[in-house]
């Protein structure tokens, strides 16, 4: 396609792009830059319901005038990406030098709140993705071989838990783990363990996040495989048969390789969707055992009175950063097949 | 689900009210907007204010959970998108250091006669809010229970844990006590209202530098720990929400809570008559020896925005006159305990007020206050479930804090 037709349809979408992910994400970097003005405290008796006493409190209006002037701030340059909430590197210069041994910086790094979001979120992650793919394939290929007159429904039914909000579903099943809802109390008698608690250890906190995780997404590589499926070559499908390979042979030598390039895309799409794991996390009211990188994002922005933009500005290009090293090898991988095939 | 509910019932609300709006507030003209909270007593007088609506005075109000972080664009606009913010002694804080809010002392001057002065709330000589009710965590208890086995109302920590030992081993119940601990803005406010109660104080006067007494400070993490041990073991998923069906369910007997929940559980509409008949308030407990009891005490008040014309400024204060009037608390004597005058306290009050009569210690109204509640929040839990030393948490709050504070401007 020449050059200047490819511009020519592109145009359109490359404006939106600009204007609504380039900018934003070019302010957010910008905000990232900056700390709030040097707060003006005055100190003046202030009476309530309660009594009087001699308080500190802002001088708005002075402040409104420091904003006037200069709009975004202090500069603070990288200071924020390295503050203890963040990067933490000072933190972590002091820690390797008075740590005595390896596990302790390992217990001593992962207690710093950056970190500790971190290694969920990649735990998270890296879990997550390959189970997901799993089995969405498993349901994609059981699928394939339901009689036709139960395909509908039986699609229908395992689109549902990605139909259903991620927030509400997971509400639902934090309900349903309750100790008196019914999986929780099932797992009870089941395990015969009446203080039995998913809710209650952060191991089992990690693990129904993780079922959770794959309960929701597994129909997205369903649905992606179930489509692949249908575009199988019949007839090598047929020659293996004449060769006598078995049903698992067919489905490891014809059907696996087929369709692992649509493996990739799915690869592709869950570790940028996991990485950026929050929903569960609100909805399973499972701040106290994991956190994740968005977690701390939302926790600047709503959970104190005044939002810490320059703090969640910073998370959100630690973020980006993140998605952008963990798509690397997939999409250089990508690349050199694009370079073989040209 | 509950956002139809809501909604049904807000619309329920604006029937209602609109029925009765024939009482005249005087109000000429104007337009009356008010963001708010989302609970019963806030609703009282919501309503109220409402019924000064006329053909040429509006009167909407928006009762949302979310009102904290809603008001500080809202009222940023020019106009403001609300004319009144409802709010507490945590929230004025950011409209304060915004300078979104407006000076009331020429509408107290004219149309406040109904004040008592300690309703007025003063910062820097000027009347920034109206306070109309007051709020604070107390002890709930079961007193059917607790006579049945032989115990006194606990007045410190140490009887209240031997209440609930005495409880768990007399087989009555294993987790009698319940309280809201899920991490964030729930812990942090009890960590706070126990730390009140010590006697000392967060920060170095007039800065912003945390001064957290060490001792004092572990002394409370390790009753909040010793809390933990007598509560159900899923407390880190437990707000101020989900105590409720708890104790209806009879699955607690102690339990610290707010005041402003109080009349809910011993309503005659209680799912559970018996458990609301056994329901009674007292003071929060005192801790390591003090005698002051565990709570910080809170107002709510109204507050008029800034950036909104002067007639809407006026007739949105003789509207809230309306809302915070003493007929409008004759109505709903049990919703709160009011700071209006003629108050008498319900029974639904006896905590609140013994915690006033206790010497409970205000809710810091300090523009630094609310990072220290986040931080604190944030770093609680993970020694409550005993995966760090109470001296760890407490230099995790301090580091967290700090960064914010440095962030925000107060610290360097």
């Amino acid at each position: 396609m020449p050059h200047k037709t490819f511009l020519f349809f592109i145009w359109p979408s490359l404006l939106a792009m600009i204007l609504f992910i380039a900018l934003p994400i070019g302010s957010v970097a910008y905000q990232s830059l900056f700390i709030e003005h040097e707060k003006i405290l005055i100190e003046a008796k202030n009476c309530g319901p309660f009594g009087c006493t001699s308080q500190v409190s802002v001088d708005a209006e002075a402040m409104a005038r420091l904003r006037a002037e200069q709009p975004a701030g202090r500069f603070n340059g990288l200071g924020t990406y390295t503050n203890p909430t963040h990067l933490a590197t000072d933190e972590i210069a002091d820690i390797v030098a008075t740590s005595k041994n390896f596990g302790e910086i390992r217990s001593r790094i992962m207690n710093l709140p950056f970190y500790k979001a971190l290694i969920f979120t990649l735990a998270y992650t890296f879990i997550v993705t390959p189970l997901v793919i799993i089995l969405g394939f498993i349901i994609a290929v059981v699928v394939n071989s339901v009689p036709k007159l139960l395909k509908g429904p039986v699609i229908f039914f395992s689109l549902l838990p990605m139909l259903v909000t991620p927030l509400v579903g997971s509400l639902v099943l934090f309900w349903m783990i309750d100790s008196r809802g019914i999986i929780g109390a099932m797992l009870q008698s089941l395990f015969n363990d009446p203080t039995l608690s998913l809710k209650a250890s952060p191991t089992l906190t990690w693990l129904t996040l993780f079922t959770y995780g794959v309960w929701h997404s597994a129909p997205f590589a369903f649905v992606v495989f179930y489509a692949g499926l249908q575009t199988v070559p019949k007839d090598t499908l047929e020659s293996a048969m004449v060769d006598g390979a078995s049903r698992w042979e067919r489905v490891r030598f014809v059907t696996i390789p087929y369709l692992a390039p649509l493996a990739t895309f799915i690869a592709l799409m869950q570790l940028m969707d996991n990485f950026r794991v929050f929903e569960p996390i609100i909805g399973f009211s499972a701040a106290a055992s994991a956190t994740s990188l968005s977690y701390l994002i939302y926790n600047d922005l709503r959970a104190a009175e005044s939002p810490l933009f320059g703090s969640a500005a910073a998370t959100s290009m630690l973020t980006i950063i993140g998605v952008i090293i963990l798509l690397l090898p997939v999409l250089r991988r990508n690349w050199r097949e694009f370079n073989r095939k040209t | 689900m509950t956002f139809t509910l809501k909604a049904s019932v807000a619309a329920t609300a604006l029937i209602a009210s609109a029925g009765l709006a024939s009482a005249d507030c005087g109000i000429e003209s104007g337009s009356v907007r008010i963001l708010s909270n989302d609970f019963s007593a806030l609703h009282a007088v919501n309503d109220w204010a409402q019924k000064c609506a006329t053909d040429k005075v509006e009167v909407t109000k928006n009762e949302t959970e979310e009102h904290k972080n809603i008001q500080v664009p809202a009222l940023t606009t020019n106009p403001a998108t609300y004319t009144v913010a409802v709010v507490a002694t945590n929230s004025i804080v950011p409209l304060m250091n915004d300078n979104l809010i407006r000076p009331l002392d020429e509408y107290v001057a004219k149309w406040g006669q109904q004040l008592q002065d300690s309703q007025k709330v003063y910062v820097d000589g000027k009347i920034m809010a109206i306070a109309f009710m007051a709020n604070a965590q107390h002890l709930f208890y079961r007193k059917d229970v607790l006579e049945e086995n032989g115990i006194e109302v606990p007045k410190t920590y140490d009887e209240m844990f031997a209440a609930a030992e005495k409880l768990r081993e007399a087989g009555v119940m294993q987790t009698p006590i319940t309280s809201s601990y899920m991490p964030g803005w729930n812990l942090a406010a009890e960590f706070v209202n126990t730390y009140l109660g010590t006697g000392k104080d967060f920060f170095e006067p007039g800065t912003a530098k945390l001064a957290m007494d060490q001792d004092a400070a572990i002394k409370v993490l390790e009753a909040m720990k010793k809390m933990t041990e007598y509560m159900n073991q899923d407390w880190a998923t437990y707000d101020a929400n989900a105590q409720k069906p708890v104790w209806d369910a009879g699955e607690a007997a102690l339990s610290i809570n707010w005041g402003s929940r109080a009349g809910a559980y011993i309503a005659a509409d209680n799912p559970s008559p018996e458990i609301a008949a056994g329901t009674a308030f007292a003071a929060s407990p005192a801790i390591g020896g003090g005698n002051i009891p565990t709570a910080a005490l809170w107002w709510d008040g109204f507050t008029i925005a800034k950036n909104i014309s002067d007639e809407d400024a006026e007739a949105s204060f003789r509207a809230m006159m309306n809302g915070i009037s003493p007929e409008m608390m004759a109505e709903n004597p049990d919703a709160a305990v009011w700071l209006i005058e003629g108050y008498q306290p319900t029974p639904a009050a006896v905590g609140v007020i013994a915690d006033l009569q206790g010497g409970a210690r205000p809710y810091p109204m300090l523009p630094y206050m609310g990072m220290l509640h986040t931080a604190l929040g944030d770093n609680l839990a993970e020694f409550l479930q005993g995966k760090e030393s109470a001296e760890q948490a407490l230099s995790d709050v301090t580091a967290a804090y700090n960064t914010a504070a440095k962030e925000a401007g107060y610290l360097n």
